[in-house]
């Protein structure tokens, strides 16, 4: 019995341990950025929001983060678009080279992202399109599609395959059907779809990097200062980044879990 | 029954489906006339429901033609053919309420809200269910997710409804109730049902004809009776009812009634019609488990074999009692509990069985 006991403890401190291994960089960026001293020291200084009005006041973090918003919304909406006509062409039909089509699908996340981004800025830059905010977005499009493909795939492989057919036999359209059947099954996926691929684009760094040019996002600007020097304004951003990523994510972890009633 | 003349509401003319090298449905014809309840009717893989999806516009026929009301409909789509259909999964739409649900194929043709939501709680209300409008489908029960479907499926006054299997999710006692309410409900609409099942008792509960196929072929077409009683082959007296199946040598055949030679002896059947028999042919009788007398001792009358019994079977009144003929071939006879009061009923009893000539059926072209 007491064996089992320890056991437990032992597994429950482990849990403790890996999260912490994990979390503790980000809650140390999270305490550091209210914290007085220029270098991350123990002891603390004093409690200031110092660094947040700095960057409040840095005219090129907020076109940053203008610039992030609108490729991550942009990224966002196309990205599972797509996402989801390939979910749905999955679903729905049988074809010759189908497994091929779904292998090149979700392909893009398996490369590696240095070698995408190079290849990105390569093809966009012959075809006169690098350097501009779309050609971020474009990328991260190719980025992101595969996340929002799976996310939405998952719910329609839990709905009853008879449902579309059974709006067809009640008089509807194909499009309609689309409209008044699959859109409402899968509409958490889709509203998760969004929200994963916003995070996933909002975080993004080496892809963007290539690609940006003068068109700075988050991270890429995150870099920039922290190559200048040691500047606590990092702490500050990396906490708005890191709260603003989680949130989208755990929405979509929320959205994904609510379990689809299979047969009703 | 169709009436001659005119044609009948559902033709398949010569309808092949494949899928592949597989054959789904072979060469099939069927008339369906106004206000009929068919029952199509075999094991799973034979066809039957390919049958019913085809009538959907859900799969299209590879050869042959459908016609529904007269008018081809081989190439029209499902939502062009007014031919609801209750799903085996009934397949109700788990984001709408129940009303909801029932409004979907009204909502589809462009019926004004307030028309299509009167409509559907008038359908509810036959099926005994108003109360149950705003709840989520989720929450109800088997049998009344099953009114629910019912009434989706006829809100658009079909002259047709299709049945997939739709109490296969249902225990025995609901499904009783369902056959009750799904006949009462076919006889007060007057429009035609199209029930497809593997279960014998439903189909012969509701159909006024069943259709009986076996690997994509209509193996038989006919009231439940004629085929219980008459059996067109071996297939379908297998499938159907509890039969005894003999098979024997024709060694004698007069004045209608033909003698064979088989395993448990000398037997002899009444033949009506053409089925004409040459001694030294071969024969098959199907006996009715119910026809079967018992007795303890052998009675000397004709169509009398010795049977040792295996094992009782009780499905409420009716008991099925298993034997072992002479030849070590299964033979069974039913019984009302009451009949077998009076014999001595122990596993490895020695007991005759006997029919009369007139009882037996003579398989066709056999």
């Amino acid at each position: 019995m007491s064996a089992e006991r320890a056991t437990a403890w032992f597994l429950r401190g482990y849990v403790v341990v890996v999260f912490a291994f994990v979390f503790a960089p980000i809650a140390a960026s999270f305490v550091f950025s209210f914290n007085s001293d220029r270098f991350p020291t123990l002891p603390l200084g004093h409690f200031t929001l110092h660094w947040y009005e700095t960057i409040f006041n840095d005219p090129d973090v907020w076109e940053a983060f203008a610039n992030s918003a609108i490729v991550s919304a942009c990224t966002a909406v196309i990205a599972t678009f797509i996402g989801f006509c390939t979910a749905y062409t999955d679903y729905r039909f049988r074809f010759f080279g189908k497994s091929a089509y779904l292998g090149l699908a979700l392909l893009p996340p398996t490369i590696p992202l240095v070698i995408m981004g190079l290849a990105m800025l390569a093809l966009l830059s012959r075809i006169g399109m690098s350097g501009r905010l779309d050609s971020i977005i474009v990328a991260h499009v190719v980025l992101c599609s595969p996340f929002a493909m799976a996310v939405i795939r998952l719910r329609l492989a839990q709905m009853d395959p008879s449902l579309e057919a059974a709006a067809w036999n009640l008089g509807a359209s194909e499009w309609q059907a689309m409209g008044a059947v699959i859109l409402p099954f899968t509409a958490p996926a889709i509203v998760a779809a969004l929200c994963l691929t916003a995070a996933v684009s909002f975080d993004e760094f080496a892809v963007a990097w290539f690609v940006s040019g003068l068109n700075k996002t988050v991270p890429v600007i995150i870099l920039e200062i922290l190559q200048g020097n040691v500047d606590p304004q990092i702490n500050a951003i990396g906490s708005i980044v890191f709260i603003t990523s989680m949130t989208l994510v755990v929405v979509a972890q929320i959205l994904i879990m609510t379990k689809a009633p299979r047969r009703a | 029954m169709p009436e001659p003349g005119h044609e009948p509401l559902v033709v398949f003319e010569g309808v092949t489906r494949r899928f592949g090298d597989t054959v789904a449905v072979e060469r099939m014809d069927l008339a369906i006339g106004e206000g009929e309840f068919v029952a199509i009717m075999g094991s799973s893989g034979c066809g039957k429901t390919t049958t019913l999806r085809m009538l959907a516009g859900l799969e299209r026929p590879s050869e042959g033609e459908i016609r529904i009301e007269g008018r081809r409909v081989n190439e029209l789509s499902p939502a062009e053919r007014d031919t609801p259909m209750v799903w085996q999964t009934l397949a109700l739409f788990p984001f709408l309420d129940v009303r909801r649900n029932v409004e979907f194929g009204l909502r589809m043709r462009g019926i004004p809200a307030p028309a299509r939501r009167e409509k559907a709680m008038a359908w509810l209300d036959r099926m005994e269910i108003a109360e149950l409008a705003d709840r989520d489908v989720a929450q109800l029960s088997g049998g009344q997710r099953q009114r629910v479907a019912l009434a989706r499926a006829l809100v658009t006054e079909p002259r047709i409804l299709l049945l997939d299997e739709p109490m296969s999710a249902l225990d025995a006692n609901l499904v009783v109730r369902m056959q009750a309410v799904l006949a009462r409900l076919q006889r007060d609409l007057g429009i035609t049902f199209v029930y497809v099942t593997h279960s014998q008792s439903e189909a012969f509960a509701m159909a006024d004809r069943v259709v009986i196929m076996s690997r994509g072929v209509v193996e038989q077409i006919g009231t439940p009776q004629q085929v219980y009683r008459s059996p067109a082959n071996r297939f379908v007296a297998e499938f159907v009812g509890a039969n005894n199946i003999i098979s024997g040598i024709v060694t004698d055949y007069r004045e209608g009634v033909v003698t064979a030679e088989t395993a448990l002896g000398m037997l002899r059947a009444t033949v009506t019609g053409d089925v004409a028999r040459t001694p030294g042919g071969g024969i098959t009788f199907v006996v009715g488990a119910d026809r079967i007398a018992l007795s303890g001792q052998p009675a000397g009358a004709g169509n009398e074999v010795r049977l040792a019994l295996i094992s009782e079977e009780f499905i409420g009144s009716v008991v099925t009692l298993h034997f072992e003929a002479s030849d070590g071939s299964p033979f069974r006879a039913q019984k009302q509990q009451r009949e077998l009061d009076t014999l001595a009923l122990e596993v490895g009893a020695t007991m005759w069985a006997s029919w009369p000539a007139e009882d037996v059926h003579v398989l066709p072209g056999e």
